[in-house]
């Protein structure tokens, strides 16, 4: 069953804050800001995220998946999040 | 009609002009947009007269702190056309380093990119007129910035007539070393041109190869895939950054890349996605690799992604830009090397007193050929340590300070280096350049930084942190503050924190007897 999308958004965040930018203020991390421009994420952060959402979610996520679309704000992590849970 | 001679770095975009064809060709594809050869010829040599008409004369420098963008490549071409000598910086480069690297260099053009400008702005204010600022993307509200499209826009297009000879400077390349600082190398047009020449002839390129490009160009290895693609006609894709692998295949595919450059760490990543999901790339005939070793299992598993590709082990350093790479015919009978010299380069393999060394014993590695570098700018005592007299009067032969292996058929094997330096992502990280950065770190009061095996990294950095008395920090907090002060790759990804560190008979700290301590708890994220 699909969660809510604020508990979705707030596992996100809480993952991003602890494990990326090391911070514990919330307003460190805007839900619509790049995460790329903001140098928060680099080549290997990506994966760490989908193998986070992967496990906290139970998805799967396929490499062609692996876009920014889908992975550079916070906001785009919580829609691709909804429209698998919809889809698996 | 007679043929150009290629003597400078930036001839072979010159002569595109002789060719009429290649005036409409890609020259490069950045964001998925193509730019043609006639496009940058005509913008790189307004941006030339441009930065002709504001001041920038023969020999001077010009930091390009930029991303892998269009004006990055631009003003790679402009720079050489104007004359100067381009000092590529890395964009993750936060405001010390890069202040530092301004002043040694005495850069009197900086040319960079609206969304970093948090990085370069403090450093404007002390430097004023000395200093001209040309920013592509968003302007930052500030007084005596130039917008990159507005001067090229503004410029009128002259042919080059800067004067330039082989022997001037063409690149001044900062690189970390041993000694914390990061130090230029000094590369000319000359040593350049031959490089670029020796690479596209062993890697069998031609004018059809569509190159892609996913390492910063403030990297020599990325740089050289632009200078390759140019000097042959051929095509660069160039992205950004390997962060959204599936962007990159969705290019790949479009623009039927032929051409694949990585490091270890791109290659892992690859595999991981690999195993999620199949991936094949039948268009790619050529893929390289340098910065740290490629396992021998790694390379076997590529082949299902790469079922066409000829793969290249590869070993240099940007003092010379390359040593060596195996014969990809090879790849199975030479197991763990990385091959010969590069065409028109040798190698020797020295002992410390230079000695040459028996065909299986280990020696210090010295390379000889055009493309060693002139020496680190304003380092002097830094190049005596590095390049040695060679055979002939004057001659410099580079002494790369790595420990290697030779078979009785002339093959080399890495050994280990004679120094500390961590190879982490393929980026070289000096522990002591990232111990001085966090003892300025409010309440570090002792640290040391070694590299540990990682699977994804090659290396990973490991910094053992004594805190100062009364204060509380976690590694978390400490990793945060350290992304603040260094490039992302410096940033060590393990912190432990002590309550002291064991020192050697002489007082310095035992970075062997650190490693060694089996049970300490590491904080890692």
């Amino acid at each position: 069953m699909a969660q809510q999308a604020t508990e979705i958004e707030s596992k996100i965040r809480g993952y991003i804050l602890e494990n990326l930018l090391f911070s514990d203020n919330a307003a460190d991390l805007a839900n619509d800001a790049s995460l790329l421009e903001q140098g928060v994420i680099d080549s290997t952060g990506v994966l760490e995220i989908v193998m986070f959402l992967e496990g906290e979610f139970g998805l799967s996520i396929r490499a062609s998946e692996m876009l920014p679309e889908n992975f550079d704000t916070v906001d785009n992590m919580v829609r691709f999040v909804l429209r698998l849970q919809g889809t698996q | 009609m007679s043929q150009r001679a290629t003597r400078l770095l930036h001839d072979a975009l010159l002569a595109s002009a002789d060719f009429p064809e290649r005036a409409h060709k890609p020259a490069v594809v950045t964001e998925g947009i193509v730019h043609t050869y006639g496009e940058l010829l005509d913008s790189a040599q307004r941006l030339a007269s441009a930065l002709a008409d504001r001041g920038v004369v023969r020999g001077d420098r010009v930091a390009l702190y930029m991303d892998n963008t269009w004006p990055c490549v631009v003003s790679i071409y402009a720079v050489l056309m104007a004359g100067a000598v381009i000092l590529p910086v890395n964009p993750q480069t936060k405001s010390a380093k890069l202040d530092f690297i301004l002043e040694d260099s005495g850069a009197r053009v900086l040319i960079t990119d609206g969304h970093i400008a948090h990085e370069f702005l403090p450093l404007l204010d002390r430097r004023q007129a000395a200093l001209t600022v040309i920013c592509s993307g968003e302007l930052p509200d500030t007084q005596g910035i130039e917008c990159f499209d507005e001067v090229i826009r503004n410029a009128p297009l002259r042919p080059p007539c800067a004067g330039t000879i082989p022997l001037d400077l063409a690149a001044l390349i900062y690189t970390s070393g041993s000694t914390g600082q990061p130090k230029g190398v000094m590369q000319t047009h000359q040593s350049m041109v031959f490089a670029v020449g020796s690479l596209v002839e062993y890697l069998r390129l031609g004018s059809d190869d569509c190159l892609l490009c996913v390492l910063p160009l403030s990297f020599d290895y990325g740089l050289y895939q632009l200078l390759m693609a140019t000097h042959l006609g051929a095509t660069l894709v160039l992205e950004r950054s390997f962060t959204f692998p599936a962007k990159v295949f969705a290019r790949m595919r479009e623009f039927g890349v032929t051409v694949f450059p990585g490091v270890p760490t791109i290659f892992s990543m690859l595999l991981s996605m690999h195993r999620r999901e199949p991936l094949r790339f039948e268009q790619v005939t050529r893929m390289t690799n340098t910065a740290a070793a490629l396992a021998d299992a790694t390379t076997v598993q590529l082949r299902e992604i790469f079922p066409h590709a000829l793969i290249y082990k590869m070993y240099g350093l940007t003092e010379c830009k390359r040593v060596s790479y195996l014969e990809p015919e090879l790849l199975d009978a030479k197991p763990g090397s990385v091959g010969k010299a590069i065409p028109g380069t040798e190698v020797l393999l020295l002992t410390t007193d230079g000695q040459p060394v028996p065909a299986g014993e280990t020696g210090i590695l010295h390379v000889r050929g055009p493309h060693v570098m002139l020496g680190y700018w304003n380092r002097p005592d830094l190049s005596a340590r590095m390049l040695r007299p060679g055979r002939l009067p004057g001659e410099r032969v580079l002494c790369t300070q790595d420990y290697f292996r030779m078979d009785d058929e002339g093959y080399l094997y890495f050994v280990g280096r004679s120094d500390d330096i961590i190879k982490s992502r393929g980026e070289k990280v000096s522990p002591v350049e990232v111990e001085n950065a966090m003892l300025a770190l409010d309440g570090i009061r002792e640290v040391a930084v070694a590299g540990v095996p990682d699977e994804l990294l090659g290396q990973a950095v490991r910094a053992y942190v004594v805190l100062q008395p009364g204060y509380a920090m976690s590694g978390g907090q400490i990793r945060a503050k350290c992304m603040a002060l260094m490039e992302n790759f410096m940033v060590p990804q393990q912190i432990v924190l002590c309550t002291d560190l064991p020192r050697t008979a002489n007082g310095k700290v035992d970075k062997r007897a650190l490693l060694e301590t089996a049970t300490v708890e590491l904080e890692r994220s």
